[in-house]
C-alpha cells in the first residue's frame, strides 16, 4: 500500500447528517476516538430541509399512546415494514425527543411550556379511529435546528469532523468484516485508508436518480454504492416515497405541515378530490396514497392548468396570519418557484420523488445483516447504517411524515450504542487492514484519468434520471418496467466509460462527480430490477397490471445483488419486541 | 486575495448546500456569473458561502436583508436567478 496514508479511528462514520451525528455524538462521549466524514460541512447535510417535524406520542396535545405510533407506522408501511423495529423506534420516540429537548433544541411551545404537537399525515389515535397531533416541530425548521443541536454537541464532545471528504470504498477483509473506508480528501486530491474497529454509514438517500426530486444535489446514494460495490445487498429499493406536494415544473417541496394546518388539494374543476378516496382522513391520508389520487386526477383529465399536469394546493381560506406565523416558508416558496401567493391563490403541485424507503439492510440496533447459507440474517461484523441509506425496515413499503427525523435519532443512537458494545466486547484492537486496502479505489479513480472517447457525466447522468422518471414513478407497469430494465442496463453501461476533461489533484469537482455518478447509477439499477421484479402494488410501489397487494407471496423484502444483478428475498420481521402482531388488512381510510 | 483555478472550484464545490431551493439558483449562477467575479467579488462570495442554508435562503429568497454593503451585488445576480424566472 505505497503511497497511500492511512489513519485509525476506533469509529469511522461516514456522513453527518442527522443519524451521522446522533451516533457520533453517542460514541465520543463513550470516550471513542471518532471521526466522520462529510462530502460538506455538517450542518449544510440534507437533514437540514426537513420542515415537518418529529414525531413521539408526547400526548401534549391530545391524548396519545406509542401502541398507536405503531399501529400507525405498521399500516403506513403496507405490512412491509418490520415490527421489531417499528415497535423499538415508536416506544422509544417519547424518550428520543425530550433528549433532543435537553440538548437545547428549540421546539415550538403551548402556554403550558410543553413541546407543541401538529397533526401530520398518517398520524391517528386509537388505532386510525381519528387524526392526532403527534409531530414536534421547531417552527418549520425542525431539521436545520436538529443539526445545529447535534453539531455543536459533537464539537462538544471532541468528534473530529472531516469535512469535504468524499468516502470512495468499503474496506472489507477475507472473512467479509468491515474494518475501514478508502476516502478522497478534496482540497488535497489524496486518497486516504481509514482504519477502524467500526464502520457506519450514515449517507442519506439517491434520490438524485429521479429527474424530479425535491433532493439536493448532494444525495447522491454514495452508501449505497459503496456497498453494491463491496457485495452487500440493497433491500426494498423498489420503494421510493413520491411527496404528494413538490412545486410543479421545481420539485421544491411543500411540507405536508400545509394540509395538517388545514391545507386542501383541488382538481382543475376546483372539486376537494381526497374526499371522495379518503373520507375519513381526506387530505391528511398517507403520502402514497394521497400522490396516487392527484396522479389519477391528472391521468382522468381533471388536472389543473392549461396542459391539465397538477393539482392545485389551496391555503388562502387558512387567512394571512396563520399561513404567515404557522407556514412562513411555504409562502415564500410558492412565490419564488411556482409564482403565486398562496394568502391569494392556490399553488400548483404534482407528486415529486422524496424520500428512499429501501436502502442498506440492518435490523433495529443498526447492525448490517445480510443473507449468509440457509440464514437470510446475519450480521456484518463491524459494520452499522442508520437514516435514509438504511433499512430497518421502520418505513416498509410508504413512509409516515416525521418518522424521518425520529428514525435519524432514534436509530443513529441505536447504532452507536451497539458500535460501543461491539468495540468493547469483540474488537477492542482494529483488525489488521487486507493487503493493498486501497488498490480497488486507485484503480476507479486511474480508469477516469485515463479514459479516452468516454462518455460525458452530465450526459449520463440525465439519461439515469430520465429513464427511472418515466420507468420507476409513481405509475408502474409491466410492459413499462422490462423497458426500463433494459434501459438501465445500457445507461449503466454507458456509467463505465464516463471521463473528466480536467485531470487536475486540487478540488476537481469533475471527478467527485464522476465518482458519484458511480453511485447513483449503482441506486438506479437495483431500484429498477426490484421494481420490476414485484408483481403487486404495496405502498409507493403501484402496479398497474398487479393493483392489490399480494400477501401469500410477496410479504417480504427484496435484496438486490449488484455483481449478477440478482434478486432474493427475505421475510418481514411479523414479531414484535413485547406487544401482540398487527395482522395486515386492507388500508383504507 | 487572489484566486487560482482550483480555489474557484472550491467555491464552485461550496455551493452545493443541502437544500435544493440554493442548489437551483446556485447551479444557474455558477452557469452564467461565476466564472465573471472579481476577485474582490470571489472574497464575498466566499464569505457568502459560510452561512447556514436557511439564512442564505432567507437572503436569496429577499425574505432578508443583509447589513452588510458588501453582499448586496452578489446577492442581487443570485435572486436574479430564480427558477421561476428560468421557465
Amino acid at each position: 500500500m505505497a503511497n497511500v496514508a492511512k489513519r485509525q479511528f476506533d469509529a469511522v462514520i461516514v456522513g453527518a447528517g442527522g443519524a451521522g451525528m446522533r451516533a457520533a455524538l453517542q460514541l465520543s462521549e463513550a470516550g471513542l476516538k471518532t471521526a466522520v466524514l462529510s462530502k460538506v460541512f455538517p450542518t449544510r447535510s440534507h437533514t437540514v430541509a426537513a420542515q415537518g417535524g418529529i414525531s413521539a406520542s408526547l400526548g401534549n396535545v391530545q391524548e396519545d399512546k406509542w401502541e398507536w405510533h405503531m399501529y400507525d407506522t405498521v399500516k403506513g408501511s403496507d405490512w412491509l415494514g418490520d415490527q421489531d423495529a417499528i415497535e423499538f423506534m415508536c416506544k422509544t420516540a417519547p424518550e428520543a425527543v425530550i433528549e433532543l429537548e435537553h440538548f437545547g433544541m428549540p421546539f415550538d411551545r403551548v402556554e403550558s411550556g410543553r413541546i407543541y404537537q401538529r397533526p401530520f399525515g398518517g398520524h391517528t389515535a386509537n388505532f386510525g379511529e381519528k387524526p392526532v397531533q403527534r409531530a414536534c416541530a421547531a417552527a418549520d425548521r425542525t431539521g436545520h435546528a436538529l443539526l445545529h443541536t447535534l453539531y455543536q454537541r459533537n464539537v462538544r464532545a471532541n468528534t473530529q469532523f472531516f469535512v469535504e471528504w468524499m468516502a470512495l470504498d468499503l474496506i472489507r477483509d477475507a472473512d467479509g468484516d468491515v474494518v475501514g473506508v478508502t476516502a478522497l480528501e478534496m482540497e488535497t486530491g489524496e486518497v486516504y485508508v481509514l482504519h477502524a474497529k467500526a464502520v457506519l454509514f450514515a449517507t442519506g438517500g439517491a434520490g438524485r436518480i429521479y429527474a424530479a426530486s425535491t433532493n439536493a444535489f448532494i444525495n447522491t446514494g454514495d452508501g449505497l454504492g459503496m456497498c453494491a460495490r463491496a457485495g452487500i445487498p440493497l433491500e426494498d429499493m423498489e420503494f421510493w416515497q413520491f411527496h404528494p406536494t413538490g412545486v410543479a415544473g421545481a420539485g421544491v417541496l411543500i411540507t405536508e405541515g400545509v394540509r395538517g394546518e388545514g391545507g386542501i388539494l383541488l382538481n382543475g374543476n376546483g372539486e376537494r378530490f381526497m374526499e371522495r378516496y379518503a373520507p375519513t382522513l381526506k387530505d391528511l391520508a398517507p403520502r402514497d396514497f394521497v400522490s396516487r389520487c392527484m396522479a389519477l386526477e391528472v391521468l382522468e383529465g381533471r388536472g389543473a392548468g392549461k396542459n391539465k399536469d397538477h393539482v392545485l394546493l389551496k391555503l388562502d381560506h387558512l387567512g394571512p396570519e396563520v399561513i404567515n406565523h404557522r407556514l412562513p416558508s411555504i409562502r415564500e416558496i410558492a412565490i419564488k418557484f411556482a409564482g403565486v401567493d398562496p394568502i391569494k391563490e392556490p399553488i400548483p403541485v404534482i407528486p415529486t420523488t422524496h424520500y428512499q424507503m429501501g436502502g442498506i439492510p440492518t435490523n433495529y440496533l443498526g447492525e448490517v445483516m445480510v443473507p449468509k447459507g440457509d440464514n437470510p440474517e446475519v450480521r456484518v461484523n463491524g459494520f452499522y447504517a442508520a437514516g435514509e441509506c438504511a433499512c430497518a425496515s421502520v418505513h416498509g413499503a410508504n413512509r409516515l411524515g416525521t418518522n424521518s427525523l425520529l428514525d435519524l435519532v432514534v436509530f443513529g443512537k441505536s447504532a452507536g450504542d451497539s458500535m460501543i458494545d461491539f468495540i468493547k466486547r469483540e474488537r477492542p484492537v482494529h483488525k489488521p487492514l487486507p493487503e493493498n486496502a486501497a488498490d480497488y479505489s486507485l484503480s476507479r479513480i486511474a480508469r477516469l484519468e485515463n479514459q479516452t472517447g468516454g462518455e460525458e457525466v452530465n450526459d449520463v447522468r440525465s439519461a439515469m434520471q430520465k429513464t427511472i422518471q418515466l420507468r420507476a414513478g409513481v405509475f408502474r407497469n409491466s410492459e413499462n418496467m422490462a423497458l426500463g430494465v433494459k434501459e438501465i442496463a445500457e445507461v449503466a453501461e454507458r456509467a463505465k466509460r464516463t471521463q473528466i476533461k480536467d485531470k487536475s489533484k486540487v478540488w476537481n469537482t469533475a471527478r467527485i462527480e464522476a465518482l458519484e455518478l458511480d453511485n447513483l447509477i449503482e441506486a438506479a439499477v437495483a431500484t429498477m430490477i426490484a421494481a420490476d421484479a414485484r408483481k403487486e402494488s404495496r405502498g409507493a410501489h403501484s402496479h398497474d397490471d398487479f393493483q392489490k397487494r399480494d400477501d401469500d407471496n410477496w410479504m417480504k423484502h427484496s435484496l438486490f445483488f449488484n455483481h449478477d444483478r440478482h434478486l432474493d428475498y427475505k421475510p418481514v420481521h411479523t414479531k414484535p419486541l413485547t406487544v401482540d402482531y398487527i395482522p395486515p388488512k386492507e388500508r383504507t381510510f | 486575495m487572489t484566486y487560482t483555478q482550483a480555489d474557484k472550484n472550491r467555491l464552485r464545490w461550496r455551493s452545493r448546500r443541502g437544500l435544493l431551493e440554493l442548489d437551483l439558483v446556485f447551479e444557474l449562477f455558477l452557469e452564467h456569473d461565476f466564472d465573471q467575479l472579481t476577485p474582490a467579488e470571489l472574497d464575498v462570495y466566499q464569505d457568502l458561502l459560510m452561512l447556514p442554508d436557511i439564512d442564505l435562503l432567507e437572503l436569496v429568497d429577499g425574505k432578508t436583508d443583509t447589513t452588510d454593503d458588501r453582499l448586496v451585488p452578489i446577492l442581487t445576480r443570485l435572486r436574479h436567478w430564480q427558477v421561476a424566472k428560468k421557465q
